[in-house]
């Protein structure tokens, strides 16, 4: 027996043994998978096919919401030729096969996948194809596969997948094998439903925070609320009385109350005393690193992002000027399952059970724990309850390992809401001033930019969507200055985008009015030399009724965005009563190059624009003494089912190279509404979110 | 630490737990039952939804001890088979996205169609909008109540 069936084996055993007080146990996924492919035949890392018919496709990304297991499923499938009825998905462990840096950023899974997976798919196909053609005694070229089956074209004679799997991955892997041409796709481009809906709607989906293992302990962190802040001493002896409480370690970030569920572990956290040294950063609140940001801006000079022709000149000579400052704060990502993970430290291995979008982070991380070689590391990749790009950091799973570690046993980390949103990498805030140009005619000649905000990932992420913005100008200036008070931020579901393309966006509508000029004009002129995003922006203005009359006081605003490999274009409807305002409806133009789930698409930009939407009307994260002041959704409030407006996706239709989908509607959103209150009341925001007093 | 007594999914259930630990821990760490979830711990977003006795209630704020002689239902337990109509219609209206706040969603959705039969979209609001979703599926939810209520009329009236 193998070693993966004794494992199962014993969870059950296990589970009998305690007697009925724990049911349920969690027997991970890839256990159950590998238990039946180690005595089948696997024919590449993507695909394997069972003697009993069943196909299982290798998910190497991670589910977050953004429908990576069906959209990779049917890249698989189209050229694989399996019936997607039978089709079961995993998720494998960190492997050399599936790239260097395992995980789900940047919305690249479609993109890095495109090829690849249709290459995995179409190479499982011909081994089967070639050993059924063997077993024939025929040639190659008198074989069709369709629906997991190899038809013999000649005699009729049918052989299953399952049937030839075995004689199919003794086989050696053909390569280049021609891809089919997009007029030939039977699955991709087609709207299909996703493959994880039945068992999210009746609680069987494994998300990271619901794995259990057989003696496992729960684990909850007191932090300091400063950022950067040490534990400089902690009295443990109150919270180890609390029942249930097992042990009280403390670990590089804290200090861990470990219990027999999580609820213990939160009350012995409610009854432990420990003393912070709150470092540098206590210091800082949001007035002051406002004033840092204007502080740099106002003295001049920067980083250089870009500069065309001479915009000190065009401005000196511009027939009408215009200068507007904008200003975004700090966004958690707040997903609905909140950070956890799950660690099993042995003396010569590690096992880690996360919901994360890093699966190589957390090999990465758990080596660097426990000092084991990364290959000794395990990781077990559960769906998340989003990820919004903040389940890409390591932390919560170090600080798992460390746990586990430290108490010799396997340990579920869990942070509570509040850990969550006080202990986040936030979307940085960011300041941004603008001087804008235009001609005689009132067109923009000129338009220069100068950010503060603070740098991650490269000064890029800070300005991108203004420096490499939609428009081109013949005179144009960005300025990048990195103001850092200490404040941890990183990636947030469309990153720099999520505030320039607000700003941007913005001021180049400030800009068309100024001029007297019908924003969709305008931008219709300055993307004369990019067809694709003016493509979507005429489909937009159609599906919108731009220019057409609206009911009594509702008005339209527009917007577009270049990230992530994709166009969009979004106008929306609002209307603003007694201050109150109403969106009533968001049209969303969409050039994501080839299509391979419009339905899938059509949830993406559905999803992005709700996420944009709390950020423009509801998020703001501000800092006190160094710390967060917000707690929890009463204070950091998002967009509820009676605010969400009615989304009317339109996709612009593309053999284009695909681009990615799961940020591209995040950005436009905000400017796409402020734009509209203009348009409507004529008061311009240029800070978010937006405030009633804005709108009074 | 009395055990406490209650009727779970339709059979009874006895627990020892301290009698202030929220339901939502009792189900999730001591029995297992993990389809119901943490999402706030403050009854702000609605992802631990239960029904007790038939109302939805957040089992995050509702100590053990408040249930004993009462009658849970949790996601594990709406039907064997996925075959409620808030059920069928999440699945035909392809509702979830991430899915971690759909048991939630489904069990406050399915206390709405037991009491209204046939729920406008001010009702679904009133219902809903402490449910929070940050995927962004509410059209889709709106949607699937509607059509759930279309099931349980074609199918003989409220479960």
């Amino acid at each position: 027996m193998n070693a993966a069936l004794n494992r199962r084996s014993f969870l059950r055993t296990s589970a009998a043994a305690a007697g009925g007080l724990l049911v349920g146990f969690y027997i991970p996924e890839r256990t159950k998978a590998t238990a039946g492919i180690l005595t089948d035949s696997k024919l590449n890392a993507w695909v394997h096919v069972g003697s009993d018919d069943k196909v299982t496709l290798f998910i190497h990304k991670a589910e977050m919401g953004q429908g990576t297991v069906t959209s990779l499923s049917m890249l698989l499938a189209e050229e694989l030729e399996c019936d997607w009825a039978k089709i079961h998905t995993e998720f494998p462990g960190v492997s050399r096969e599936y790239g260097g840096n395992q995980g789900v950023v940047g919305s690249q899974s479609i993109r890095s996948s495109w090829t690849t997976l249709r290459q995995a798919g179409a190479s499982a196909r011909e081994m089967l194809i070639q050993a059924a053609a063997q077993q024939w005694g025929v040639d190659r070229s008198q074989c069709r596969a369709a629906n997991s089956v190899v038809v013999n074209t000649a005699t009729n004679a049918r052989l299953s997948y399952g049937s030839l799997a075995d004689a199919a991955s003794k086989l050696p892997v053909p390569t280049g094998i021609a891809l089919k041409d997009p007029s030939q796709f039977k699955i991709i481009g087609k709207p299909t439903k996703r493959l994880d809906t039945p068992s999210k709607v009746d609680g069987s989906a494994t998300f990271g925070l619901d794995v259990r293992l057989p003696g496992m302990l729960y684990a909850v962190i007191e932090r300091c609320p400063v950022f950067g802040g040490k534990v400089s001493s902690f009295d443990a002896a109150k919270a180890k009385a609390v029942p249930g409480v097992k042990d009280v370690v403390q670990i590089s970030s804290g200090v861990a109350v470990v219990a027999e569920n999580t609820w213990a572990a939160m009350e012995g956290r409610r009854k432990l005393t420990v003393q912070f040294n709150e470092g540098a950063v206590a210091a800082f609140s949001t007035p002051g690193i406002t004033k840092a940001f204007i502080d740099a801006v106002e003295q001049g000079g920067g980083a250089s992002m870009r500069k065309d022709g001479d915009p000190a000149a065009a401005l000196a000579v511009a027939a009408k000027k215009l200068d507007a400052v904008y200003q975004t704060p700090y966004l958690a990502h707040a997903p609905m399952e909140p950070l956890n993970c799950t660690a099993w430290v042995k003396p010569d291995s590690c096992e880690i059970w996360a919901s994360t979008q890093g699966q190589s982070t957390a090999r990465n991380v758990g080596a660097r724990k426990t000092g084991l070689p990364p290959e000794k590391v395990t990781v077990n990749t559960l769906y998340m309850g989003g990820g919004f790009g903040r389940r890409a950091r390591e932390d919560y799973m170090g600080e798992a390992v460390e746990i586990s570690k430290a108490i010799g046993g396997p340990v579920k980390l869990t942070w509570t809401r509040e850990d969550d949103m006080q202990q986040d990498a936030y979307r940085p805030a960011s300041y941004c001033k603008f001087a804008g140009g235009l001609d005689a005619e009132g067109w923009p000649s000129v338009w220069t930019t100068a950010i503060a905000c603070t740098m991650f990932g490269g000064n890029g992420t800070a300005v991108e969507g203004i420096h490499n913005g939609p428009y081109t100008l013949p005179n144009m200036q960005v300025d990048y200055h990195n103001v850092d008070p200490g404040i941890p931020v990183s990636y947030w579901r469309s990153v720099g985008y999520s505030q320039n393309v607000f700003f941007g966006e913005s001021f180049i509508d400030e800009m068309a009015h100024a001029g007297g000029k019908d924003p969709v004009e305008l931008r219709r002129r300055l993307l004369a030399k990019s067809p694709r995003t003016l493509a979507a922006l005429e489909l937009a203005a159609e599906k919108a009724g731009w220019g057409k009359p609206l009911p009594a006081g509702h008005a339209l605003g527009v917007s577009v965005a270049n990230n992530i490999g994709s166009n969009t274009v979004q106008i929306a409807e609002v209307s603003v009563v007694k201050g109150k305002l109403k969106i009533h409806r968001v049209v969303c133009a969409v050039d994501c190059g080839q299509v391979v789930n419009p339905a899938g698409v059509a949830q993406q930009i559905e999803s992005g624009i709700t996420f944009g939407l709390s950020a423009a009307l509801k998020g703001g994260i501000t800092i006190k003494n160094g710390r967060v002041e917000q707690s929890n959704f009463f204070d950091y409030d998002v967009v509820r089912i009676d605010e969400m407006p009615k989304v009317e996706v339109h996709l612009v239709p593309s053999n284009a190279a695909p681009g990615g989908i799961g940020e591209a509607a995040t950005p436009g959103i905000a400017p796409a509404v402020c734009n509209a209150i203009f348009a409507a009341t004529g008061k311009r925001i240029r800070q978010l979110p937006v405030r009633a007093e804005d709108l009074a | 630490m009395p055990a406490v007594k209650f009727t779970l999914n339709g059979k009874p259930q006895s627990v020892d737990a301290v009698s202030a630990m929220p339901l939502l821990w009792v189900l999730r760490d001591t029995l297992g039952m993990t389809g119901t979830k943490f999402g706030c711990g403050m009854s702000l977003c609605g992802a631990c939804t239960v029904h007790i006795d038939g109302q939805p209630v957040r089992s995050c704020v509702t100590p053990i001890s408040a249930v004993a002689g009462k009658k849970i239902t949790t996601i594990e337990g709406l039907s064997p088979d996925r075959s409620h109509p808030i059920q069928r219609a999440w699945i035909e209206e392809d509702v979830p996205q991430c899915g971690y706040c759909q048991s939630g969603q489904i069990m406050t959705a399915a206390a709405l169609l037991s009491k209204t039969g046939n729920p406008t979209d001010a009702d679904i609001d009133e219902a809903m909008r402490n449910n929070i979703c940050r995927c962004g599926t509410y059209e889709e939810i709106r949607r699937a109540i509607h059509r759930a209520a279309d099931i349980q009329r074609n199918t003989g009236g409220a479960r």
